[in-house]
């Protein structure tokens, strides 16, 4: 199981270091996956070089999808955006270091979905941002 | 049976005609199988009869001459009787074969709901119905300008039948209810809430999905004008249900789906229906699995409605006193003596799909998410809870096992 619960993932739920909102922010974007009622929220500020300067997620969920938007923005801060918009699933569990069924992978994926939608300025979350 | 505890059936008896519950999840941890409101186990004796079907007698139903044909066209509607007197119709005429509940309260929504509603009707609903009958009402309501209303749900999760009279004052067309809640697991009473309908000038529709396969359920005490419930939920097979429809009704319905077997004559430009069950009966049915059903019948008939009644509540009295012993849990529904075995509960700071995830590691199944029930979720301001139910096969020891996994699930939270 014990797997699926590393000592980070327990440790980045329950003691997440990017949970708020920005306000202002420059970018923003939310969305839920409806099969577990898991919602999450990005908010992103970009510096004049296009590059991510701060980053933070609100909203509720599992486990695995907290720790995931959190690990995620530790990921993208620093980082230009057009490098963020290149990532994909596999980025996500390497940040989780673990390997996760088909239902369990929709809560991990979700974060990425979110950042994705809302870097490329979509109106809706699609999966079809989160597979490889 | 006499020799074990009154309330409780011959449970190793039982627990052997499961194959299923001697399978390891992991190393050591036997199944513990706490889902069957999503859809229950299987006895060997269904999976048996489906599989002598396929070995010895399968065939298209009706019309063929064969011995094949007529030995599985006597199987297919000799299953239809015996479910017929399961549930005390009148007539095998009134029970159709459907896909699953689902589909039996679409075919209401779209032949009877076209038929006899127009512009401004009210259909009466409630708010504890699971998505299956709220979604074909309002299809049909945004189609043709129906009014929907919800009977409310009390914050200990009944039914307020006080607000359902004032409701009624509305004249509705149609009162549709579940008799058993999925997520609170409330037992209504369906025949209070069907003479009121009636009083009213209503029909009313009984979404059995969860109280057929746990209760004595009988049409004609309850009056009931429909009644809508699925076979894989009581230890038969997927992909085939039943809509019960007093005869009068159904016969004055027209047809829901069109194809071979729900006609008479066929002609390049017109049809003649068939008569009651075919009518609604279009296309080859789901024959191995109406087969298989039979025989989950003959199971339960064995058991006796009554004693899987009382077994259940034995478990769910248990389970509810068990589960309050659990740090910080918190139990939605009615006390024992109003639901059946289904326990929805949350943990504090803890998800349910991380509950339900840890759990699975010691080989208990339970559900987490909104059990397909959002507007219960929503009213209770639950994104998701964790569920936990139970059924003939299951034991004290099962629960014991639940409450030391919900432990272990709060020391890798703690």
């Amino acid at each position: 199981m014990d797997d699926l619960y590393r000592q980070i993932i327990i440790e980045r739920y329950k003691s997440p270091l990017y949970r708020g909102e920005l306000d202002p922010h420059d970018i923003s974007f939310e969305d839920e996956n409806p099969l577990c009622g898991d919602h999450i929220r990005i908010d992103l500020r970009v510096d004049e070089n296009g590059m991510v300067s701060e980053a933070a997620f609100s909203g509720h969920g599992c486990a695995i999808s907290q720790a995931s938007a959190d690990l995620l923005l530790e990921s993208v801060i620093g980082k230009p955006l057009e490098e963020v918009k290149t990532l994909t699933k596999q980025t996500v569990l390497d940040n989780l270091g673990i390997d996760l069924g088909p239902v369990r992978l929709k809560c991990a994926l979700l974060p990425l979905k979110v950042l994705k939608a809302g870097v490329y300025g979509l109106g809706e979350g699609q999966d079809a941002l989160v597979e490889d | 049976m006499e020799n074990s505890q009154p309330a409780m059936l011959d449970l190793l008896r039982v627990r052997n005609d499961f194959p299923i519950l001697e399978r390891e999840i992991a190393p050591g941890k036997r199944l513990i199988y706490l889902d069957s409101t999503a859809t229950s186990q299987k006895p060997l004796s269904v999976i048996q009869a489906m599989d002598d079907y396929y070995r010895r007698t399968n065939a298209n139903i009706h019309r063929g001459v064969h011995t094949l044909a007529e030995e599985a066209t006597a199987s297919y509607e000799n299953a239809r009787e015996r479910i017929a007197a399961f549930i005390g119709a009148k007539k095998t005429r009134e029970v159709i074969y459907t896909r699953n509940t689902t589909e039996s309260i679409n075919l209401v929504a779209y032949s009877w709901g076209h038929k006899n509603l127009k512009a401004g009707d009210v259909v009466i609903l409630t708010e504890m119905e699971h998505h299956s009958n709220l979604v074909p009402w309002q299809m049909l309501a945004a189609e043709l300008g129906l009014r929907l209303e919800f009977i409310p749900v009390t914050p200990d999760g009944l039914l307020d039948l006080e607000a359902y009279r004032d409701l009624l004052t509305l004249s509705p067309r149609l009162v549709a209810f579940t008799q058993m809640s999925n997520v609170l697991g409330t037992i209504n009473p369906a025949k209070e809430i069907i003479a009121l309908a009636h009083q009213a000038g209503a029909l009313a529709l009984v979404d059995g999905a969860q109280s057929v396969p746990h209760l004595p359920v009988n049409v004609q005490e309850l009056d009931a004008d429909f009644l809508a419930f699925s076979a894989h939920k009581m230890l038969g097979p997927t992909g085939i249900g039943i809509l019960y429809g007093k005869e009068t009704l159904l016969d004055a319905m027209p047809p829901f789906m069109g194809g071979g077997d729900m006609i008479k004559k066929v002609h390049l430009r017109s049809f003649t229906p068939n008569d009651l069950p075919h009518k609604f009966e279009a296309g080859t049915p789901a024959i191995a699995e109406a087969i298989g059903f039979g025989a989950a019948i003959d199971y339960l008939t064995t058991l006796g409605m009554e004693n899987v009644a009382r077994h259940e509540h034995t478990i769910i009295s248990y389970a509810l006193e068990a589960l309050s012993e659990v740090d910080g849990l918190s139990i939605f529904g009615p006390s024992a003596d109003k639901k059946g075995a289904v326990a929805s509960f949350t943990l504090p700071g803890i998800h349910p799909h991380d509950v339900a995830q840890i759990l699975d590691t010691q080989g208990i199944a339970v559900r987490a998410g909104h059990h397909c029930a959002m507007p219960l979720h929503e009213k209770f301001n639950l994104p998701a809870t964790t569920r936990a139910s139970f059924y003939v096969y299951n034991t004290l020891e099962e629960v014991d096992r639940l409450v030391a996994g919900l432990n272990k699930v709060m020391e890798i939270f703690g």
